[in-house]
C-alpha cells in the first residue's frame, strides 16, 4: 500500500450539530462583536472611499515618522497620516513609508504643486527620498466608489441567491446568504478592529471570499441534494452529517491547497497586496468554517418545517423540486 | 466504459498545443517586446535600422507575439481621470448663435423693436425685445435656427428650446441636443487628448470614455501624473478677440456679451473683452514654435482660408484699435492693429520660454480641447515599484505552486501527478488567453492568479474523493473513475457558475487593477474547469489503457 497523507481519515462520523450552541453562538458572538468593533472602531477608509492622496516614499536612510511629520506639518494640508511600511525583501537600504493626506478643500485631486511642496519638504529631512507612487482620488469619485462597492457586494449575494434558489431550494439560498453574510461581517470585523487600510482592493477581496466561501457551501448542498434523493427516509440532521462528512475531507484538502496558495503570497508577494491577500486568506479560514457549521443549520431549521410535516418520501413533487435535474443524477 | 472518442482526444491536445504556442511569447518578454516595437516602428517609418532589423528578427515573425499586457501598477506610469466639463459647450454655442440672431431679428426691427441681450443663467441666451405684444414673431424668428435632432433617441425634438414670455426671448438647447453635444464633446475631446498623447510619443496609451463625460487616460512609462495633466489638462483654446478696454480691477463690471480677462504677464491688468471671438484656433492649420524679431522665444501659426478671411476683414476695418490674443481666457498679448492682416499667417510672443512656445505649439497643432477638463483621480507608480511587484509575484506564485503539489502527490499519488501536468497546462492556458485577448495583468491580477493555482485543483479533488468513495462499492477501477468524473459534475458545475457569478460582477462594477483581478479570475475559473475536466481525464485514461490495472489506489 503505498503512502498517502491523509488530512482527513478515510471515513468521519463527526457530529456536526452536537456543538451546534457552541459553534451557533460563536458566531453569533463573533458577528455580534464585529458590528460593536465596527460601529466604535470605524473602518480605516483608503482614499478610494474618502479621498485624498497617498504617497509612497523610498529612502536609504531609515524612516524618522516624526521628522517627516514636522516636515509636511507647516504645509498645512490638514489630516496627514505617515506610517512606515516594512517587508521582509527590503533589507537595510531601502526605506519605504506612506504618507496619506486628506481630500483637500475645494480641489477634486491634489495638484502638482502640492506633491511637490511635500516632495520639497521631505528632502529636506532626507534627501534620499523618491517618490514610488502617488495615487489621488477627488471627493467625488471616492463618492461613488462607496457606492459601487455597497453595489458590487449586494450584486453579488443577490445573483448567488437567486442561483441557488434555482439550483437547489430556497432554504438552501437562505443558508448561503447567511453564511457569507457571517463571512463579509466577520471580516470586515477584523478589518475594524486592527484598522487595517480598507479600499477598493479589499472589496475585490471580501467578494473573492464570497465566491470561494458559496463554492464550499455549494458542495455541501450538492452532496445533501443527492443523498436527499439516496435515502428518502432518514432524518434531515441525519443526512446532513453524511453530507458534511463525506466531503469533509475535500473541503479540508481544497482549503489546504488554497491556504498554501495564498500563505506563499502573503509572505513572498510584497507589502503592497498584502492587505488584500491577508483579508482573502482570513476569509477563506471563515468561509471553510461557516459552510461547515453556519450555511446547513439554517437550512436544517428552515428545512425542518417543510420537509417534517409533508414527509411522504414518495410524493412525486417533493422529489420534483429536490432535483430540477433529475434525470443527469440518476444513480 | 473509460474511453473517450479519438476527436475528442485531438480536440483537448490541440487546444493544450494551442496554448502553449500563445503562452511562449511571455516566457520570452523583453525579447517579444522589442520585436513587437521594432516591428511596429518599421511599420510606420518604412526605415529599417540594422538595430531595429535585429530586434525585430530576435523573435521569428510566424510565432505569436502577443504578449499579456502589464498594468500601470506593473509597469509603472500615470493614470487619469478627467471630467469634462461638458456644459461650457452650452455656454460657447449660445455666445456664437447671438450675433446671428441679432442679425435676424434686426432685419425685422420694425416689428419686434428695439432689441438688446440680457444676462442669463450659464447656457441660456435671453433677448429683450423693445414691442412685447410682438413676441410670437420674436419666437418664430428664432425657431429658424433650430433644426430637428438627428438621432434615434432624440427623434421629433428640436435642437433649441424656446419660449418667449413678456418681452423676453429665452433659448437654450434641448436635452436632446445637449445629449448630442455632450457625445460630440467627448469625442471630440478624446480625439484631442489622443493627438497630445501622441505628439509626445510615450507607447501605447489607453484612452478612453467612462460614463457620460469622463475620461480615463492611462500613459505607460511617463514620469508623473503631473506631467500628464500639464499636456492634457490645458483647454489651449485661442480665440482673438476685440479689445473694448482695460482695467485694473478684477471684479469690473463687463457689459452684456463682454468678458473680463487678466494679462498672463502683466500682473493686475485686466482687458475687458467682447465675448465674440473675431477667430478661434479652430481655424488654424499649423503652429510651430519660432522667434520673434527681438529674438524672443514665439509661436507662429497660420490660418486656414476661411480664418485669414475673418481675420482679414476684421483687421481691415479696425485699424488702429487693439485686438487679443487669448488663450484659456489669459490675454497673452494685446497689439494694436497698424494694417490689415491679410496673408493668414501671425505670430504669438509673450512671455515664454522655449520649452514653453514649443509646448503651445503642441496645443495649438493639436487643437483645442471643446471645454476645460479637470480631474478627479490621478496615480503614477514609479516603475522600480513595478518591477518589484511582478518579481515578488513571480516567487509567490512558484512557491506556491510547489506546495500545491507537494500536497497534491502526497495526497492522491499517481492523481496527483496528473492534477500536477494539469495545473500546469492550466496556467499555460491562462496565459495564451490574456494574451490573446490581450487582457491587462495588475497587481491584484497577480494575486488572481496565485489563488486561481489554490483553488484550481478543487475540481480534480472533488473528482479525486469521489473516486475513492466509489472505489470502496463499485465493481472495478474503470467504472470507479467514470463514477466519480460523472457524480463529481454537478458540485463543480454548480460551485464554479456561483464563483463566475461573482468574477462577472466584478468586472462590471470594477476599474483598473480591480477589473484585472476579475478578468484573472474568471479565465483562471474557465481554464481549471477544462483542464480538470477534460486535461486529467485525458491523461488518466491514456494511463489506464497502458496499464490496465487490476487495481487503482487514489
Amino acid at each position: 500500500m503505498a503512502f498517502r497523507l491523509k488530512l482527513v481519515p478515510d471515513e468521519t462520523k463527526i457530529d456536526f450539530f452536537r456543538w451546534q450552541f457552541v459553534t451557533f453562538g460563536f458566531s453569533a458572538i463573533l458577528m455580534l462583536a464585529s458590528v460593536v468593533v465596527l460601529f466604535l472602531n470605524g473602518l480605516n477608509f483608503g482614499i478610494d472611499f474618502r479621498g485624498g492622496t497617498t504617497i509612497r516614499t523610498e529612502a536609504v536612510q531609515p524612516v524618522d515618522v516624526g521628522a517627516y511629520r514636522d516636515a509636511i506639518q507647516p504645509l498645512d494640508l490638514g489630516d496627514v497620516a505617515i506610517t512606515q511600511v516594512f517587508d521582509p525583501s527590503f533589507g537595510p537600504e531601502r526605506n519605504v513609508a506612506q504618507v496619506r493626506i486628506g481630500a483637500q478643500d475645494g480641489a477634486e485631486a491634489v495638484t502638482p504643486a502640492t506633491i511637490e511642496e511635500v516632495r520639497g519638504a521631505l528632502q529636506q529631512v532626507d534627501p534620499s527620498i523618491e517618490f514610488a507612487s502617488v495615487e489621488s482620488v477627488g471627493p467625488k469619485v471616492s463618492g461613488e466608489l462607496i457606492n459601487t462597492a455597497i453595489y458590487a457586494v449586494l450584486a453579488a449575494l443577490v445573483g448567488i441567491s437567486i442561483y441557488i434558489w434555482l439550483r437547489f431550494e430556497w432554504q438552501f439560498s437562505i443558508g448561503a446568504i447567511i453564511s457569507l453574510l457571517h463571512d463579509v461581517l466577520i471580516t470586515m470585523g477584523i478589518f475594524a478592529l486592527f484598522q487595517i487600510r480598507f479600499d477598493l482592493t479589499t472589496i475585490a477581496a471580501l467578494l473573492t471570499i464570497v465566491g470561494y466561501s458559496i463554492n464550499d457551501t455549494v458542495v455541501v448542498f450538492d452532496r445533501l441534494r443527492e443523498n436527499l434523493m439516496k435515502y428518502k427516509t432518514k432524518p434531515l440532521r441525519d443526512l446532513m452529517n453524511l453530507s458534511v462528512n463525506e466531503t469533509l475531507s475535500r473541503t479540508v484538502m481544497t482549503s489546504g491547497t488554497t491556504l498554501l496558495a495564498l500563505i506563499a503570497l502573503l509572505v513572498l508577494g510584497g507589502d503592497v497586496i498584502r492587505g488584500f491577500v491577508f483579508a482573502i486568506t482570513f476569509g477563506i479560514l471563515i468561509g471553510t468554517y461557516s459552510s461547515i457549521y453556519v450555511a446547513k443549520n439554517f437550512v436544517l431549521w428552515l428545512g425542518v418545517k417543510r420537509d417534517w410535516d409533508k414527509s411522504d418520501p414518495k410524493d412525486p413533487k417533493k422529489r420534483k423540486n429536490v432535483s430540477p435535474f433529475e434525470g443527469a443524477e440518476e444513480v | 466504459m473509460l474511453q473517450i472518442d479519438r476527436w475528442k482526444r485531438i480536440l483537448i491536445l490541440g487546444i493544450c498545443l494551442l496554448g502553449l504556442l500563445y503562452a511562449l511569447p511571455n516566457a520570452f518578454y523583453a525579447r517579444v517586446e522589442a520585436h513587437n516595437d521594432a516591428a511596429a516602428q518599421i511599420e510606420a517609418s518604412g526605415v529599417e535600422t540594422p538595430e531595429l532589423l535585429a530586434a525585430r528578427d530576435a523573435w521569428p515573425s510566424w510565432l505569436p507575439a502577443g504578449l499579456v499586457n502589464l498594468g500601470l501598477d506593473l509597469r509603472g506610469g500615470a493614470h487619469l481621470l478627467g471630467e469634462v466639463q461638458v456644459d461650457q459647450v452650452y455656454k460657447s454655442r449660445m455666445d456664437a448663435l447671438w450675433p446671428e440672431l441679432r442679425r435676424a431679428l434686426a432685419e425685422d426691427r420694425e416689428t419686434v423693436g428695439a432689441i438688446r441681450r440680457v444676462d442669463a443663467p450659464e447656457g441660456e441666451l435671453r433677448v429683450e425685445i423693445g414691442n412685447p405684444d410682438q413676441i410670437a414673431r420674436a419666437v418664430e424668428i428664432a425657431r429658424e435656427f433650430s433644426d430637428p435632432v438627428t438621432t434615434l433617441t432624440g427623434a421629433g425634438q428640436q435642437t433649441l428650446d424656446i419660449t418667449g414670455s413678456g418681452a423676453t426671448l429665452s433659448i437654450a438647447l434641448s436635452d436632446a441636443e445637449k445629449a448630442v453635444t455632450d457625445d460630440r464633446t467627448i469625442q471630440q475631446t478624446l480625439e484631442i487628448v489622443r493627438r497630445r498623447v501622441d505628439e509626445v510619443g510615450t507607447r501605447e496609451p489607453t484612452i478612453m470614455r467612462q460614463g457620460t463625460d469622463r475620461v480615463l487616460i492611462q500613459v505607460p512609462g511617463i514620469g508623473s501624473a503631473a506631467e500628464l495633466k500639464e499636456l492634457i489638462g490645458t483647454t489651449a483654446q485661442l480665440t482673438f478677440n476685440p479689445v473694448v478696454g482695460t482695467t485694473g480691477d478684477a471684479d469690473a463690471q463687463a457689459g452684456v456679451g463682454q468678458t473680463v480677462a487678466p494679462s498672463i504677464d502683466q500682473e493686475g491688468v485686466y482687458y475687458i473683452l467682447d465675448s465674440t471671438p473675431v477667430v478661434t484656433g479652430e481655424d488654424l492649420v499649423d503652429a510651430l514654435p519660432a522667434t520673434d524679431q527681438n529674438g524672443l522665444p514665439s509661436v507662429n501659426f497660420r490660418f486656414n482660408p476661411t480664418g485669414a478671411r475673418a481675420f482679414g476683414s476684421y483687421t481691415s476695418a479696425n485699424v488702429g484699435q487693439p485686438f487679443a490674443i487669448v488663450l484659456d481666457n489669459e490675454v497673452i498679448s494685446a497689439p494694436v492693429i497698424r494694417q490689415a492682416i491679410t496673408t493668414g499667417s501671425g505670430q504669438i510672443s509673450g512671455s515664454m520660454d522655449f520649452d514653453q512656445a514649443n509646448q503651445l505649439a503642441i496645443l495649438l497643432r493639436a487643437g483645442a480641447l471643446p471645454a476645460e477638463m479637470t480631474f478627479l483621480e490621478e496615480r503614477t507608480v514609479g516603475p522600480e515599484l513595478g518591477q518589484d511587484s511582478i518579481d515578488a509575484g513571480k516567487v509567490a506564485a512558484g512557491v506556491g505552486f510547489v506546495l500545491v503539489v507537494a500536497l497534491m502527490i502526497g495526497s492522491y499519488g499517481m492523481f496527483g501527478v496528473f492534477a500536477t501536468v494539469a495545473l500546469a497546462f492550466n496556467m499555460v492556458l491562462l496565459f495564451a488567453i490574456l494574451s490573446a485577448i490581450g487582457a491587462t495583468l495588475t497587481l491584484p491580477g497577480i494575486a488572481g492568479i496565485v489563488l486561481t493555482i489554490g483553488m484550481a485543483v478543487d475540481a480534480n479533488v472533488l473528482v479525486f474523493e469521489r473516486i475513492r468513495e466509489e472505489l470502496k462499492t463499485a465493481r472495478g477501477p474503470a467504472r470507479a473513475i467514470e463514477a466519480g468524473y460523472e457524480k463529481a459534475m454537478s458540485a463543480i458545475v454548480d460551485a464554479n457558475i456561483t464563483t463566475l457569478i461573482v468574477a462577472g460582477i466584478l468586472f462590471v462594477l470594477g476599474s483598473g487593477p480591480v477589473k484585472g483581478f476579475a478578468v484573472t479570475l474568471t479565465i483562471g475559473i474557465v481554464t481549471s474547469v477544462f483542464t480538470a475536466l477534460y486535461v486529467t481525464r485525458l491523461i488518466t485514461v491514456m494511463w489506464f489503457e497502458r496499464a490496465r490495472p487490476k487495481k487503482i489506489e487514489v
